[in-house]
């Protein structure tokens, strides 16, 4: 099925996510999407599979311009999209999933329904047995049932959504295999990556999206120098940088630390860092770097190895014996980890000092808030619920509730959504921090931003860890390559389940 | 006031406009004449010293279930269970008025111990409805109703067995204790001034905990965003415990003081659903402890003036209870409607 999206356009508040996109996917492709987080491409594959509806723009499958309402009405165009995690419901048997989703009569066809299974299932070679749960799957195996899912209801063009993270090199091949089939087929595979070797093996061609425009399209062969240009842009002049503020003295120490869940597996990474000093922690939504960081913070439980606050050993306890010891972390989602929508400013600083006594005094709590808030320039006053704070002024506000003096402070996109001033500030606060001494450890998928304010760069590429790299030494280009999965030493730690 | 305060009377006024006007369609349906109806339910409730004494009687319990649920509505936890809590309650105080009432003990400690061992029993119950919760992954609604069931199950049991009165066991409850363990109470009424003072204390006192200590906003912090909670050092589990644990102390309490002093025995149903009407008096007044004392005192009004629609028009006094959803069912619904309105507004 031909493929033709027409200036789609779709903004989310402040954010346009899609400039007026036209890309023409002929039946039988496999079309690349290449870009770095939020450049638009999952915003993209969603208005082609329903899940949200463009601003303006046109869809047109086989010519025919077509209105998408829902993944249903999608399915029902011909068009399937695999997300990233399976959105299948484990608790159910496999081909109970299978059958889901069909438009039919009260009954439900069982024996027809499970034959055509085992019969496509031998088709792509897959062997899920149709009566296992589908909890007990890997990754791997849910997308397989999801792909044959698709098929089965009918579908002609095929989203897939960063399908190589977190399942096996054999998987992966087998995956890759199918999809060869499917577009011999006439089918037509829309590949979102950010992996450049995925891409480059597997599309014939590709397009890249940055910033919510289509920046670029390129046919095999491919040469990588060009790709990362166009996904990150060109190479970009960082601004004067502060040295390391710290004196030396190692602060946090981790011994071959490992992590992992359902998907990844981050293992051994050895890391001194001393106060004051600045790590950024790069990579690819999902590359390890957020699970790693949460394991630092107490927060996700460690497999391996032994982490050092300040000479004690915290391997093992939780995230609250790491704040006793001057540790704290901030979350991405302000809202959702960070703050409690519902309660005002001076709530949340009252809450997060220090109690003394039993009933709270309110009058000290406000007057702090109102220093606070100058402090850190918040808009808002101390009875503002913090939902009616701009994302800045929320950002702020996490960052007003961190007590004094810290040892280790964790951020997870702590510029996220902020302009640029915000950004400035927020950084310019943090530096602060450093020059108290603490050490700071922070996740960006801005490279701008990761080689302005580190000291020394660790690389997340499928739960694989660079050793810690001397931001001087790093360019955008470089540091790209390595984002994207190019440019490793064959033997870096950790691997891919 | 602002533009948007007149709103918000507005819509509760029209909430409860519409209530009064559902119920009076009711009223027309059952067949009795709706003003002459509600002139009964006020004369019922405040026609005579005795109808207001019954008010008093009905309020205590009621305030000591909306100050529990208003903290585990404050931690975000719906305590269905807390009719389950209240009967344990009642059933512990019994058990030790009955283990004690033949000793030389002093009344006084006895009926101390007795209602100390209903607050340990709501405790009790509350933290089983907790730890399924906390550590089985239970939710608390489902948990709650269970155990309201096996505490309905256990009281009959012991009234019907071990505790059955002499001769045959029946459903008017376990032999009446002996007068002097009884809690005193104004003459010639059940109405225990006793029973009134603590339970006003506890409200009040549940007012000052939610508003001013750093518990209360722990506990509205773990309400409002757990996760945001955990974050800020808030040990969120051991919280949410603490507010079942103190939610079912108060439900204990207030089923020991139907024991000692408005039943003076065991009866099956001395719960009495005000473990609920608790729950609905906390969602009418938005959890604002402030208003819990007059809302709940309202609603003893409407349940006590109702038993004369059953004497003079033959209806259920179950009506009162229509009553009563209806105008927390429109309430909430104007609110959320209000909330609709202003968005668009």
């Amino acid at each position: 099925m031909d493929v033709e999206l027409r200036d789609i356009d779709k903004t989310f508040g402040a954010v346009h996510a899609n400039v007026g996109i036209n890309l023409k996917v002929p039946a039988g492709t496999i079309q690349g999407l290449l870009g770095e987080n939020g450049a638009g491409k999952s915003t993209l594959m969603k208005i082609l599979s329903g899940f949200i509806r463009a601003d303006a723009g046109e869809i047109l499958l086989d010519g025919h311009p077509v209105i998408i309402h829902s993944p249903a009405d999608a399915i029902q165009h011909g068009v399937g999209m695999l997300h990233q995690d399976p959105l299948d419901i484990p608790p159910m048997r496999v081909i109970d999933n299978f059958i889901l989703g069909r438009k039919g009569g009260l009954t439900i066809g069982h024996a027809a329904a499970e034959r055509d299974y085992k019969r496509l299932a031998e088709e792509f070679s897959f062997s899920i047995d149709p009566d296992s749960y589908v909890d007990a799957l890997t990754v791997g195996e849910r997308q397989q049932l999801e792909i044959l899912r698709l098929i089965w209801l009918g579908a002609k063009a095929l989203i897939f959504d960063e399908p190589t993270t977190g399942i096996s090199a054999a998987q992966k091949v087998k995956l890759f295999t199918a999809l060869r089939l499917l577009a011999s087929q006439g089918k037509t595979i829309l590949f979102v990556s950010h992996k450049l070797e995925d891409v480059e093996g597997l599309c014939s061609r590709v397009a890249v999206l940055r910033q919510g425009i289509l920046v670029g399209e390129a046919k095999q062969p491919y040469t990588t120098k060009n790709l990362v240009e166009m996904m990150f842009g060109k190479e970009i002049s960082v601004g004067a940088r502060d040295p390391c503020a710290g004196d030396g003295k190692t602060n946090l120490s981790l011994r071959d630390l490992s992590v992992e869940d359902y998907r990844l597996k981050v293992q051994n990474v050895s890391l001194e860092v001393c106060c004051g000093e600045v790590i950024g922690l790069a990579g690819m939504e999902g590359s390890g770097q957020g699970l790693f960081l949460r394991s630092v913070a107490g927060l996700v439980r460690t497999v391996g190895g032994h982490i050092f606050l300040n000479d004690t050993d915290l391997t093992g306890h939780s995230y609250h014996a790491f704040k006793r010891l001057g540790a704290a972390f901030l979350p991405a989602a302000r809202l959702e980890e960070g703050l409690a929508t519902g309660m005002s400013l001076t709530e949340h600083i009252v809450l997060a000092e220090e109690a003394h006594g039993f009933f709270i005094d309110w009058d000290k709590g406000r007057e702090l808030t109102r220093k606070r808030i100058a402090d850190f320039n918040i808009h808002g006053t101390p009875a503002s619920p913090v939902e009616s704070l701009s994302g800045g002024n929320q950002q702020r506000a996490l960052l007003a509730l961190l007590r004094e003096p810290l040892s280790l402070l964790l951020l997870e996109h702590p510029t996220r959504g902020l302009d640029i001033e915000s950004t400035i500030y927020i950084w310019s606060k943090l530096k602060d921090r450093c020059r108290e001494g603490t050490c700071i450890l922070f996740i960006s998928s801005d490279l701008e931003e990761i080689l302005q304010y580190s000291d020394r760069v660790l690389v997340f590429f499928s739960g694989k860890v660079t050793k810690p790299l001397e931001s001087k030494s790093l360019s955008i280009e470089k540091l790209g390559e390595l984002i994207g999965g190019k440019g490793w030493p064959e033997s870096t730690s950790g691997k891919s389940k | 006031m602002k533009k948007n305060s007149w709103i918000n009377v507005g819509f509760q006024v029209g909430a409860l406009v519409v209530a009064l006007l559902i119920t009076t369609l009711l009223l027309v349906a059952a067949g009795a004449p709706p003003l002459k109806a509600y002139a009964s339910i006020i004369s019922g409730a405040f026609g005579s010293s005795n109808n207001i004494e019954n008010i008093l009687i009905t309020w205590s319990p009621l305030l000591l279930t909306t100050a529990g649920v208003l903290i585990t509505f404050s931690a975000g936890l719906w305590n269905i269970g807390i009719e389950g809590q209240m009967t344990l309650g009642a059933i512990f105080a019994t058990g030790v008025l009955r283990a004690l009432q033949n000793t030389q003990l002093p009344p006084a400690l006895i009926i101390i111990l007795g209602i100390l061992a209903g607050v340990i029993g709501g405790a009790l119950w509350a933290a089983l409805a907790g730890a399924l919760k906390t550590f089985g992954g239970v939710n608390e609604i489902f948990g709650g109703l269970g155990l309201n069931f096996v505490s309905t199950a256990l009281t009959i049991y012991l009234v019907f067995g071990p505790w059955k009165r002499p001769g045959v066991g029946s459903m008017s409850g376990t032999q009446p204790f002996d007068e002097k363990l009884w809690l005193p109470s104004l003459p010639h009424t059940e109405l225990s001034l006793w029973a009134l003072g603590i339970s006003l204390l506890v409200i009040i006192a549940v007012y000052f905990m939610l508003r001013g200590t750093h518990l209360g906003l722990r506990l509205k912090a773990v309400g409002k965003n757990s996760k945001a909670a955990f974050l800020m050092g808030v040990p969120t589990w051991q919280y949410s415990m603490f507010a079942f644990l103190l939610c079912g102390a108060f439900a204990g309490l207030s089923g020991a003081i139907q024991v000692t002093s408005v039943y003076h025995r065991l009866l099956p149903n001395i719960s009495n659903g005000y473990g609920f009407l608790g729950l609905l008096v906390a969602m009418l007044i938005n959890y604002q402890a402030l208003w819990a004392a007059p809302i709940a005192f309202f609603f003893a009004a409407v349940n006590i003036g109702s038993v004369q629609l059953q004497i003079q028009y033959k209806l259920d006094s179950s009506f009162a209870g229509v009553l009563q959803d209806l105008l927390v069912l429109l309430v909430l619904l104007g609110e959320g409607a209000r909330q609709r309105f202003i968005k668009k507004g």
